[in-house]
């Protein structure tokens, strides 16, 4: 059968994986929006939020982004690096949400 | 107290004044004795390498001032001190300094170091010229300042305002028992001199603010951020950027660890990469979401790391990188970061940030999150007709009220100790289990006849607000938050009653 999306391998650290069941590894098949020819940040977040995200979605979003204090890496790369919300996601990219730490 | 600390796990088991110091059975004594005597050599030691210098200084023709030189001139004192031995042995001494420029217990002691290609002599004399400054005695800076003194380091710096808690132990390696009460910074510095006396260590027993930061952190050429709160690391990373000084950042909660180095050779400062904090309801702390002793050990080693490749000019330190570990999977990642931001509020091209700004920056009002949290500030959720002392509470289980009391910490808290009776309903799953709560009531009705009280408990008294409030909202209205929670049945009634 044909794959129906792309795969994204995601991972959420820091705290983040508090948000979904404590895990923080997720393989996962997100389909795209009809009429678009590919994956972008931006819908990746929306599908996140609306299949992933259990409790408190705030935590991870704010308006149509990420919360301040949460780095996002697209294969291991910073994504103000990549386009930010714009930046292309390809079959078996991973996504790395991080949520930064100030413990010591 | 004395039973507070005996469940602590101290194996003493006397009555103790709950003074600062363990000082309540004879061995707590010796060790007490121990410590000052060990203080006692140190200081005598350093007073004794002052006069050589003081000596030394008069015969060279005297020497100039100044935190580096110092350094230098602790170097030359102690090789007058072996020159002078052999002299009184041999006749003439032989030249204070070898052709590397280290002295020759310098050449024995880090010699593992000069062996090092990559190091060797120029990275060791580098290092020995070196003033490095750790914010922060705890767990990453207990690994940190102990390397940072054994590795030669020409002056350490020690910045912290609190003092050693035997729950501290398990992870601030660089503080002993005996050091319980006292300062972090007279203790660490004690372990720093028991290692390396012939490193400089300066104690600055204070919390570093806007205020004294300036000030403090302009005497040192490399920053070492340990600290354990939002406000000190938008701070300390400003003040590096203010005095363009390099900043290598390390934290760690739980079983993960981060780690960087801000405002080096082009790279970003904190501020390029969170521009915005996070909500004050995100950082969770030590103190609450606990950490395994060993990963802020893991981190504090590697910012010693890389305080020393930045300090004596090796490698390629962790600029614009960020390394992730991640100590239950066992994976460690490094990721390439964003570089400085030109539009930086702080270090970008048009930056207004001066001395003054930082001066007067309100970190805690802009973190919205203070530096030193107080476990008893808290949340008003509820009105005061709608919460109990811990006083009060007693009076009604010893009055037999019949009465339920539910527990809302999360069920790995209520493992490790609880009131008896009560029951263990965690906030996060309390809206699917409004049943139990029925249930309970019911058999009380049944067994007495009466319609039972509820209470709601917590550790420290805000989880129970919110559990009241949701209790209200969904026809229990009766509920009462009890204000304080364990922390206070600890304080108040059951001083034999363990608190984490």
């Amino acid at each position: 059968m044909e794959p129906c999306g792309t795969l994204i391998l995601l991972n959420f650290n820091g705290g983040l994986e508090l948000l979904c069941r404590s895990t923080k590894v997720h393989h996962v098949d997100v389909e795209l929006k009809p009429g678009a020819d590919g994956l972008i940040m931006k819908d990746l977040l929306c599908w996140i939020r609306t299949n992933l995200i259990k409790e408190r979605p705030e935590m991870f979003m704010k308006g149509d982004s990420v919360r301040p204090g949460v780095l996002v890496l697209v294969n291991d790369c910073d994504w103000e690096l990549s386009g930010n919300l714009d930046t292309r996601l390809e079959e078996k990219d991973e996504v790395v949400f991080i949520s930064t730490l100030h413990g010591g | 107290m004395s039973n507070k600390r005996g469940a602590d796990g101290n194996n003493s088991g006397c009555s103790c004044d709950g003074g600062a110091v363990f000082s309540y059975d004879s061995s707590s004594l010796e060790l007490e004795i121990r410590r000052l005597e060990a203080e006692k050599d140190l200081i005598e030691a350093r007073i004794a390498r002052l006069r050589l210098q003081v000596e030394g200084g008069k015969s060279t023709g005297g020497v100039t001032a100044g935190r580096i030189d110092d350094a230098r001139n602790k170097a030359a004192g102690e090789e007058q001190e072996k020159g002078e031995g052999r002299a009184n042995m041999n006749g003439p001494p032989f030249p204070t300094a070898s052709v590397c420029g280290l002295t020759p217990e310098m050449i024995h002691r880090y010699s593992r170091h000069l062996l090092l290609p990559s190091f060797g002599v120029d990275g060791q004399l580098n290092l020995s010229k070196a003033s490095i400054l750790v914010v922060g005695a705890g767990g990453l800076g207990s690994p940190i300042a102990m390397y940072l003194a054994a590795c030669g380091v020409g002056c350490l710096g020690i910045v912290d305002g609190d003092n050693v808690e035997l729950n501290n132990l398990h992870r601030q390696i660089i503080h002993t028992e005996a050091y319980v009460g006292e300062p972090k910074v007279k203790s660490a510095a004690a372990t720093c001199h028991a290692i390396n006396s012939t490193v400089r260590v300066v104690e600055h027993r204070e919390a570093l603010l806007a205020s004294n930061a300036l000030d403090i952190m302009s005497q040192y050429d490399v920053i070492v951020d340990a600290t354990d709160n939002l406000p000190s690391r938008y701070m300390i990373s400003d003040c590096c950027v203010v005095l363009n000084k390099p900043l290598v950042s390390g934290a760690a909660l739980g079983l993960e660890g981060q780690l960087t180095v801000y405002h080096y050779n082009g790279g970003p400062c904190y501020r390029c990469l969170f521009p915005t904090p996070p909500p004050a309801t995100a950082c969770q702390r030590c103190s609450d979401s606990g950490v395994l002793g060993v990963v802020p050990g893991i981190i504090g080693c590697l910012q010693a790391l890389e305080a020393i490749k930045v300090a004596s000019s090796i490698g390629k330190p962790l600029s614009g990188r960020m390394l992730l570990f991640d100590a239950l999977s066992g994976h460690i990642r490094i990721v390439k970061l964003r570089g400085r931001s030109l539009n930086c509020d702080v270090c970008g091209e048009n930056s207004m940030f001066t001395r003054e700004t930082f001066q007067s920056f309100d970190y805690e009002n802009f973190t919205q999150s203070p530096f030193f949290p107080s476990s008893n500030e808290g949340l008003q959720l509820l009105p005061d007709t709608d919460r109990i002392s811990i006083t009060e509470y007693k009076k009604r289980v010893d009055s037999s009220e019949p009465h339920i009391l539910v527990d809302v910490r999360p069920a790995h808290h209520f493992q490790i100790t609880a009131l008896t009776n009560s029951i263990s309903i965690p906030l996060s799953s309390l809206k699917e289990n409004f049943a139990v709560i029925d249930s309970a009531m019911d058999e009380i009705k049944q067994g007495t006849g009466l319609d039972a009280s509820i209470y709601v408990i917590c550790r420290r008294g805000n989880d129970s607000q919110r559990a009241a409030k949701l209790l209200h909202e969904n026809g229990f209205s009766i509920a009462k938050d009890i204000i304080g929670g364990l922390e206070s049945w600890a304080q108040e009634i059951d001083h034999s009653f363990p608190m984490y």
